[in-house]
């Protein structure tokens, strides 16, 4: 907990105590700390003199932006059109056989989370997939279950 | 005709920005005006006439904006302009700054994109130590730089005013317009947005000037434009065809056989049938909208409709009536053509009006279009009792 106070210190001072970068510190914070609890939204509120409502209200629009507790990597299948045309439901299957776990769900170890996702812009190379901000395209199930178990190594 | 303009390697940096600096502020928007260059972004307002209204609006601090927050199903073009051509719009961004009478950029990337961040970060730095952006470009009263701000996963964003909103550490909910961001935009001040692939254009329109701008595309719709194909075709990815091109020409070139429909301008854009394949695409008929999928004879349409009616459940911001409460209505009324549950027509009357509703009861180009995928798709491929 204290390591998420350092890290949001950093970042409100980084942009000047200002909310009108609201978006782009959450963002940060998300990204140091996997997602936003509470307590950092309260910590959040205080620190940029507006109401923790109006953190809320913006955190809860955008759905990079995870309030409930996320695995280390968050993976993103694109679930739109063109991937669908691709075969995404073979490679979500190929995910969950992997992870042992559903779409939504984190595994055991808290390593991943499993979600979907609407257009990534990969429509030409689908199906295709996010893992946090890395692009994945052109997967089959051999391809995602290679990629996944490379990332279980790092 | 397929034409390489945009997406030509044939493109040195700086010569158009050499050009522009060495004249007025409005030379370059006359040469906009006069080349009748219409945003590529979707809605298709001429460019020169929205960076002479900024300009025209005298404040002390003016903003152009960059939208990269390319999130129509099926549109992947910018893609491709941001990670391979990222001179030419960031080129086209600083001579519409010098139009204006803005000192400040910012590129408005999509979190999809992310993965790009740092090589357009480093570009951005690289200009900077050339002197293409900073204080007193290349030597001229003239100060202009760029910074980047991410999207968190909204599509909605995509659309000028909740780009604004977002921006500004809000919620991405559209504003009402009028005012328009050219007046009001970020922080209150007039602000230019325009699409990845319009600033594009603008190096190549400076340097060839509009005549030969203009030799090419249709009268009402001069230039080429950059169509993202995916979908049932053995060459998907991103081609440039001239204004007044036809769907027939984009599937010879895409080699796609055996097509049934092709979905033009994404989710929120329009399913075309075989017959109408031979329209010319251009402001006048069919929208030139950036995305194109392709769906051949094996398709079912009614799983393409959950597709679409789908995503703007999740999509719509929730913010008016119509799309809030119009979307799920369509979307159960899908769920029943899906379990061939029977929907009497009297209940496809109502929900047609309700797409009407929507059409014109809805404040962004999301709830406007959100009703498109059944209105078109029921009308082309379904009769009474089910699609086909």
């Amino acid at each position: 907990m204290q390591e998420a106070e350092t890290n949001i210190n950093k970042i409100v001072e980084k942009y000047n105590y200002s909310h009108i970068e609201l978006l782009s510190i959450l963002e940060e914070v998300v990204d140091a700390n996997g997602y936003l609890t509470e307590e950092m939204v309260k910590d959040l509120a205080k620190q940029l003199s507006i109401s923790a409502n109006e953190i809320y209200a913006v955190a809860t629009f955008y759905s990079f932006i995870n309030i409930k507790p996320t695995g280390k990597y968050v993976i993103r299948v694109c679930k739109t059109i063109s991937c669908q045309l691709a075969g995404k439901n073979e490679i979500i299957k190929a995910i969950e056989d992997e992870l042992n776990i559903k779409m939504g769900a984190t595994t055991k170890d808290k390593l991943f989370t499993l979600k979907t996702t609407d257009c990534i812009g990969m429509c030409d190379k689908g199906p295709s997939m996010l893992i946090d901000d890395e692009v994945y395209h052109s997967l089959n199930p051999e391809k995602v279950v290679s990629t996944i178990r490379e990332y279980k190594r790092i | 005709m397929q034409r390489e303009f945009i997406l030509s390697n044939d493109y040195i940096f700086g010569d158009a920005l050499n050009k522009v600096l060495a004249e007025q502020p409005q030379d370059l928007i006359n040469i906009m005006k006069k080349s009748g260059l219409r945003g590529r972004g979707g809605a298709g307002f001429p460019t020169g006439l929205k960076l002479e209204l900024v300009s025209k609006n005298d404040f002390d601090k003016k903003y152009v904006v960059c939208n990269a927050d390319e999130g129509e199903p099926g549109s992947f073009k910018d893609r491709e302009l941001l990670f391979n051509h990222t001179e030419k719009f960031i080129e086209g961004m600083i001579a519409s700054g010098y139009a204006v009478g803005s000192s400040k950029g910012f590129i408005y990337l999509r979190a999809e994109y992310k993965w790009m961040l740092k090589k357009l970060l480093k570009k951005i730095e690289q200009l900077r130590e050339k002197s293409y952006l900073g204080k007193s470009i290349l030597n001229k009263n003239f100060d202009f730089d760029i910074e980047i701000r991410c999207n968190a996963g909204a599509y909605i964003c995509g659309e000028e005013s909740s780009l604004i909103e977002s921006m500004e550490g809000k919620r991405g909910e559209p504003r009402n317009r009028p005012p328009f961001p050219v007046e009001h935009g970020y922080v209150d001040s007039p602000t230019l947005v325009d699409n990845v692939e319009t600033f594009a254009n603008l190096p190549y329109i400076v340097k060839y000037g509009d005549e030969e701008f203009k030799k090419y595309g249709t009268e009402k719709s001069p230039g080429t434009k950059l169509f993202s194909i995916s979908g049932d075709c053995l060459k998907p990815g991103i081609y440039e065809f001239e204004l007044g091109c036809t769907l027939f020409d984009l599937l010879e070139a895409c080699d796609a056989t055996d097509v049934k429909a092709v979905q033009v301008g994404g989710a929120a854009g329009i399913t075309v049938a075989p017959k109408d394949f031979n329209t010319s695409i251009c402001y006048s008929e069919l929208p030139p909208e950036g995305s194109i999928i392709i769906f051949n004879n094996s398709r079912n349409m009614f799983e393409v409709l959950k597709n679409f009616t789908d995503f703007f459940k999740e999509e719509s911001c929730g913010l008016c009536t119509p799309c809030r409460e119009g979307v799920p209505k369509i979307a159960d009324a899908v769920d029943k053509f899906i379990r061939k549950e029977n929907v009497p027509d009297s209940h496809i009357e109502v929900l047609m009006e309700l797409a009407d509703v929507m059409k014109v009861a809805s404040k962004c180009g999301l709830g406007q279009t959100a009703s498109n995928p059944f209105v078109y798709i029921y009308k082309n491929f379904g009769d009474s009792h089910h699609l086909s």
